[in-house]
This record gives C-alpha cells, structure tokens and sequence, in this order.
C-alpha cells in the first residue's frame, strides 16, 4: 500500500497544473541555464548591476520596481556612497512642512524606487491606454519566470502574413495573444556596460532579466543556502531517529 | 489519606494529587495501549497535530506584520518578504504548510477510509474529523484571500457567488458576506478576522477527536479489536518514537518545498496585485479544492452544481451508515479493496480535470468521476455491505502479527490466514 | 492508587537503561538545537524590520531655531528636543558643580557646539515627554525641563537635578553636517 500511495504522489506532483495559466503559449520558452537555479543557486553580482543599469536606463521610463528600496541595491554590491548618489538622481514629493506646503526633495537611501508615473490613470494616458506592470515582482508573477522574461525580450518579430494585427500593437510569439503594446524595448548598444561587457541584445536580455528574478526575489540566495544546511541538518537527524526507532522497536521482538 | 502523602513524595505529585496532569498525560501519551500492529499511515494523526501547531504559530508571527487593508494587504506582504527579518521564511512556512496540511489529513482520511476507521464504535470520531476538515477548508480558503492577489481576489468572488445559486435568498446572502456590493475592504476584514479565529476552533474539536480516540483507542491494519494484554504496547516509547521519525521524514518533504520550490504549488497571478476590473484568464483554486471544484463545473445547472460540491464533503458524515459490512479492514474485504483504489485514482482524475479548461473532453471526464465519486459512497457501499463474503479472519492481533512475520510476502488478508 | 504511581517506571524496564545510551542523547541533543535556532529565528521576526532600520537617521535644518527657543523632532518615533541656549542658559549648566549631580556628567561633555543642546525628550523615569519645549510651559525649577508625570527637574543641560528620575536625558548620537545643520542617527 505505501508504494501505491507513493505513485499517487508523484503523479499528483508531475501532473500537478503549476505552468497551466496566464502565460499560455504554444511556442517553446527559450531555456536559460541561470546560475541561480537549482539548489545551490546564486546571483552573479556583476550581471545584476549590468542589469541595473538596464532598467534604470531603458525600462525604469515606463516601468517601476515600487517593492525596492535604493538601500536594497547594497545586496547586488553597492556601496552606500554609491547607492546614496543613485538615489540623488530621483526626486520624491514630502511633506507636509512647517508652512504646510508639499516639497521635493532629493531621494534617500530608505525611500522606495520612485515610480515613472504619479498615478495609473497618467500611466495609461501616457501610453495609449496600457498600464507599463510593475516589475519588481513580475519574475515571479509570471508562469514561466525568468524564462518567459528573456524569452519575451527576445520573441519579437515581423508581423506574419494573415495576421489581425491591431493598432498600435508588436507581434511577439511568447506574449499571451501574440500582440503586446510595448514595442521592443531593447537593441544592441542601447546602454553601455561599465564593466566593458559587450552590450549585444542577447546578454541585454540576459542581464535585465537576472535583475528582475533579484528584484521579484532577493531573499533566493540566502533561503538556499540556508535550505541546504536546513536540509543536511534534517537529514542527518532522522537517520539517527532511525536508529533510536530500530533500537527502541528490538525490545518487541 | 496520611498514607498516601507519605507514598508519593516530591514537587510533580504535589501537583498531580491536587491537578492530576501528570497522570492525565501519563494515560494518555505514556502507558497508553496501543495496538502492536500500526503501520506508518498511524502517523499521520500526529503529523496533522504538529502541523496545526505550525500554522498557529507561524500564523500569529505573521498577523503581527501583515495589514488587513485593500490599498496595504499586497504591500504589506512584500514588506514581510523583504524586510522583516526571516520574514520569507515565516510567510513560505505558512503558506506552503497550508499544502502539507492537506496533504496530510487527504491521507489520514483515505487511511481512515481503507481500515474502516469510521466503524462502530468511532462513528463519532469519524465525524469530528469531517467537522476539522470542514472548518480547514473555511479556514484555508480565508486565507488564500489575505494577499490580495489577483487569485486572492477572483478566488474570493467566485467562492463566495457560489451562494447565489440559491433561489430567492441567494443574493442576500452573498452581499452579507462581502459587506457591500462586491469583494472589497470589509469582505478582507472579516475574512482576516475569521482566518485568525477558526484555528483556535479546530483546536477545539481536535481536543475532542482526541477524547473519542481515546475512548476505545486506534484501530488498527486488522480492523480486530483488542482482545488481550498482549495485542497492545504502550504508546511510550514505541510510538512516540515512531511519530518523530515520521516527523522528521516529513521536515524533510516540508523544507524542500519550502526552501526550494515554495511557489511550486502557487498560482503567478497571485503576485499580481488584485484588480477588480480583470479577471485572470485562467483561474483555479489551490490544488487541494480541486476534485470538489471539478465536481462543481461537471454540473450544467448552477444550483445542483453547488449543492453537489457540497454534497461530497457532508457525504463523509454518513459514511458509517452507508458501509455497514462488519468486516473494518480493506485487507479483508477484497471486492471494497477493488473499489476502494479505483476511488482514490478517481480523486486524483477529479483533481486534475479541476485544473484544465471546462470544455471538450474535460467536461466528460469530470461528469463520469462525478458519478463515480457519488456511486461509491450511494451505492457500491451499500451493495457492499450486504453481498461481499470475507475470508476468514486472523483470531487475534498478535495472530496475525505472528503469520505475517512467517509469511512476509502475502499481504494481510490473503487466503493464509483462513485457520 | 499504586498502579498509577508516576515513578513507577517497572512496566518498561529497557527504556531507563537506553536513556543514557549515546546515539539516543545524541539525537535529542541534536533536535533541542535545532528546535532552539528554529525557535530563535521565527521570534526573530518581532525584531526591528529592515525598513525600521533604514529610517533611523533625520536631518534637521538649525536656522529657523531663535535663541532661546526650542523645536521637537521625530527620531525613531521618539521626540528630540532641540534648544538653542541662550548665553545665560549656558552658564547656568556649565556652572554647576559635576560632583553635586545625581547623575554626573559635565555639560561639555553634552554637547557639541554649547549653542545647541540635543536630547531625546524622553524622561528616564518610566517614558513620559517632559514639558519646557513650549512658550509658557513649565520649564521646572532649573530651567531646563519638568515630567509631569512624577515630577522630575531637569536643567539647561537635561541634566536630571530633582525627582524620581535615575539618569539624565539621554543625548542621541548626531553630528553636525554644516554649520546649520544636524544628522540625528
């Protein structure tokens, strides 16, 4: 009976509709091999802040990373003197002050990245009535993940021929419906890397993206790090309540 | 009375004379008999226990960071994401310890289901467990609201527009749930609320499932009473050992969903914040709803589907007039034991046809483990009952304990033990 | 009564023995550590947040501050007093003989520039906000601050001079950034 049960287990797993869902789409994700998948996954610093830069020069114009803060860029290797500056760049609305006015003032280390737009209504209006998602989370909040992202950045084409193609809209074969309203955001040389990595569209990609899965989930690399010590330590523990079990059971026999 | 404070001597029995824990506790985790035979699905009423413990504590920790609020609830869960320290931990515990809960009470119950658990003289504790299970679902459903995603959301509406199926009365009911004209701040503010307090009822009647198991004691692999001394060992320290390697077998299984694949059995869109204006494209409640949500869309009219739905939980409560065959285990009932997995792998077709699109060959599929589901509680049972001739049975616990031993090979229940 | 007896442990002889056996201490050993770390991490999460960390540093701007007067800012949800003393008020607390205090500490030591005196307003009594930031307020029989809580004196330096008070109001690391103006935290 257990091994029945067990079958019923891994076919519940396997069958198991995770990847049915809002992102579905009849061509193959473009599969990366991204060094923070699986168990002993970790970020590659140096392509997160290539990929910073990215966002900050190319997406951050529509889109907003409203979950983090400029103090969380120290995670991807910032210096606080560094960040301070990032932030200097960005005004926010405080207030009110003595007199009872609001005022801006430069950003600080603590405030959230400032949005592109006030509200949602300025966002559609700017942007023929589509609002530009938040993408601090958008990793994660899609079926496919960092896979659909890069797959996305790189799916745009030529409409086909006999294509109902709307106003307005790009032809990209991994968009739900194949038409998206944001043109193709990315082209080679559209930033320059500081550290000299060649800018090609591809490692764009790469880059952007690997900064959205930090941003959708800064919290990867300590959960598997401590996962596994978290997982050796259980493992360890119940092969000795094996034996305590095993020891304790002889005195039935 | 002198006689007996100059016996019992020492801090813990001054206690006990007066509050009689010590003893209370030593019945019932200590000596406790319990029969010599359980297998390991034994384990997992206790892993149940623990993993309601779980849920509590982590559950309060979090409610002390999470802010029932429409314009906040989202944020405020991503604060405790990013910022509260261990907050990731805390908030994947819960959320994925929600999965495991029902993974384990799905087992204990199927347990329950092929020992003939919920036979005289436990009726009553069967029917406690439905009552846990039903107020789990409640309390699981109220839950999944409180990100205020948009799988939080639409969950929310479509659940709770279930209601208006009913004729005249229907409407009202569901504009009392919401608090207002549509799932908004009140509807969350309840539901936290309630999220918050039903635990603590389900505590409740465990204690009480606790006192009607104790009163005749578990079954066991051989649906046999204890017959003698010798059939049972006391629950310290065979069993208590064995609950924690099962425990910690299941930390394993626990940990590597949370460390390592915590969205896994997660919904995306619920990290997209809830929009009242767009519903998702595709949206389906958490796995462990979806046999009763396949149950739910199998029926064309609306009502009977609702009415259905919630025909195959409350079903459980009769479970123990529906099979009255005399004989409690599977292992020796081999017609129920035919049926009784054809069951279960129709719960699983169930699960999955919840999940896909409710059209084309889906809608069959789910309409014929619909008809399954029903018949084998309304009809094969019965028919069961009355017409299924059992080999003989083992004398005796121990007895068949001894022939197992001689005869590891055969399952329980085969012809050899027939005497 | 005796069958129930708790320290009758007859009924299972083996265990008592296995008790002290080495992989049975090991194990419990080994699951009380993990139990505590597992305990220590979850209750880890009622401390400060990182967000509340992050806002722990406010700069105040000292020129709209006149002689004599004072302006109360928020630091860490907790009131700063910040008096810009007149010449008068400086003397008074830098006057004072140090061994005479209940809580000794000169007032160079309290400041750093003797203009501005920065404190957290909070009396080390039992929590309550002091009065003497106002005009009008009652400033106390030295000067400086008075709890009306329980009645504790506080001098131009925040010094505690009289009442139930145990220590003086403590002063908050800051630094001054220019001339005019200060960084608390």
């Amino acid at each position: 009976m257990l091994n029945k049960i067990l079958y019923l287990f891994l076919f519940l797993i396997f069958t198991h509709p995770h990847n049915a869902g809002s992102a579905s789409s009849d061509v193959d994700l473009i599969e990366q091999n991204w060094p923070f998948n699986g168990i002993f996954g970790r970020f590659d610093k140096a392509s997160l802040q290539r990929g910073f830069k990215v966002y900050s020069e190319v997406c951050a114009a529509c889109h907003g990373i409203r979950h983090i803060s400029y103090r969380d860029l120290g995670d991807i290797g910032y210096s606080a003197d560094e960040i301070k500056a990032i932030a200097g760049e960005y005004e926010v609305i405080d207030g009110p002050n003595d007199e009872g006015d609001m005022f801006t003032r430069d950003a600080k280390m603590s405030d959230k990245f400032v949005e592109p737009y006030e509200n949602e209504k300025i966002a559609r209006l700017a942007n023929n009535g589509v609002y530009p998602p938040d993408l601090s989370l958008i990793v994660k909040a899609r079926a496919g993940g960092a896979d659909y992202i890069y797959s996305l950045l790189n799916g745009y084409k030529d409409f086909p021929e006999n294509f109902e193609a709307s106003e307005g809209m790009y032809y990209n074969e991994y968009y739900p419906g194949k038409q998206i309203a944001m043109p193709s955001p990315i082209m080679d040389e559209i930033v320059e890397f500081d550290d000299g990595t060649e800018a090609t569209h591809l490692q764009i990609a790469r880059d952007v993206t690997s900064f959205l899965a930090w941003t959708a989930e800064p919290e990867l690399e300590v959960r598997k790090s401590l996962g596994v010590k978290t997982l050796f330590f259980l493992i360890l523990l119940t092969i000795m309540l094996l034996g305590v079990k095993r020891k304790v059971w002889k005195n039935l026999d | 009375m002198k006689d007996n404070k100059t016996e019992k001597k020492g801090f813990t029995n001054w206690i006990d004379e007066r509050l009689p824990i010590f003893t209370f506790i030593n019945h019932n985790l200590r000596d406790y008999p319990t029969p010599k035979n359980l297998n390991y699905f034994w384990n997992f009423g206790s892993l149940a226990g623990i993993t309601l413990v779980i849920m509590i504590v982590t559950g309060i920790l979090l409610a002390m960071q999470y802010t029932a609020n429409t314009e906040i609830a989202f944020d405020s869960v991503e604060r405790i994401m990013r910022d509260v320290n261990n907050g990731w931990l805390l908030r994947y515990i819960h959320m994925n310890g929600a999965s495991m809960f029902f993974i384990i009470v799905y087992i204990h119950i199927f347990r329950g289901l092929y020992y003939g658990s919920y036979k005289y003289p436990r009726e009553i504790l069967w029917m406690l467990g439905v009552v846990i299970l039903l107020l789990m679902m409640a309390t699981a459903f109220m839950g999944y609201v409180l990100p205020w995603g948009q799988m939080s959301f639409w969950g929310a509406t479509v659940i709770t527009n279930l209601f208006s199926a009913f004729p005249i009365i229907g409407d009202y009911i569901v504009t009392f749930l919401w608090g207002g004209f549509s799932v908004d701040n009140p509807t969350l503010s309840r539901f936290f609320v309630l999220h918050y307090l039903l635990p603590f009822a389900i505590v409740g009647v465990v204690a009480l499932h606790l006192v009607a198991l104790h009163q005749f004691g578990s079954n066991n692999p051989t649906g046999l009473d204890v017959k003698s001394e010798g059939d049972t060992i006391p629950f310290h320290p065979y069993y208590t050992v064995k609950d924690y390697l099962g425990l910690g077998v299941y930390l394993i299984v626990f940990a590597g969903l949370v460390f390592f694949a915590p969205n896994f059995l997660g919904h995306p869109d619920n990290y997209i914040p809830a929009n009242p204006l767009q519903t998702p494209a595709h949206i389906v409640p958490e796995w462990y709803f979806l046999p009763f949500y396949a149950i739910l869309r199998a029926v064309p009219d609306k009502l009977l589907g609702v009415l259905l739905m919630f025909a195959a939980v409350l079903i459980l409560f009769f479970l123990p007039w529906l099979d009255r065959h005399r004989v409690r285990s599977a292992n020796f009932r081999p017609f129920y034991r035919q049926f009784y997995w054809l069951f279960i792998i129709n719960c699983f077709v169930l699960g999955w046809v919840g999940a896909m699109p409710a059209e084309g060959i889906y809608v069959l599929i789910s309409r014929v483990a619909t008809l399954y589901y029903f018949g084998f509680f309304l009809i094969i049972m019965p028919l069961l009952s009355k017409f299924e001739n059992t080999p003989a049975l083992p004398s005796s616990i121990s007895a068949a304990v001894i022939s197992e031993k001689f005869d590891s090979k055969e399952p329980a229940g085969s012809e050899t033990y027939v005497k | 009564m005796s069958e129930k007896d708790l320290k009758d442990k007859d009924t299972i002889p083996s265990v008592d023995e296995e008790k002290r056996d080495f992989l049975f201490v090991t194990t419990a050993g080994l699951a009380v550590a993990g139990g505590a770390v597992t305990v220590f991490s979850m209750v880890d999460t009622m401390n400060p947040a990182k967000d509340v960390l992050a806002l722990s540093t406010t700069e105040v701007d000292l020129s709209p501050i006149e002689e004599g007067q004072s302006l109360t800012v928020m630091w860490r949800g907790k009131p700063i007093f910040i008096r810009h003393r007149s010449e008068g008020e400086i003397s008074d607390a830098s006057n004072v003989s140090v061994g005479e205090l209940k809580h000794m500490a000169s007032d160079e030591s309290r400041v750093k520039n003797p203009k501005w005196l920065v404190v957290v307003g909070v009396c080390t009594h039992l929590g309550c906000v002091p009065l003497g930031q106002k005009i009008g307020d009652n400033k106390g029989e030295f000067g400086g601050w008075f709890c009306p809580c329980h009645g504790s004196h506080y001098d131009t330096s925040g010094r505690i001079r009289k009442g139930p008070a145990p220590l003086n109001l403590e002063v908050p690391p800051y630094e001054f950034v220019t001339d005019d103006i200060i960084k608390i935290g």
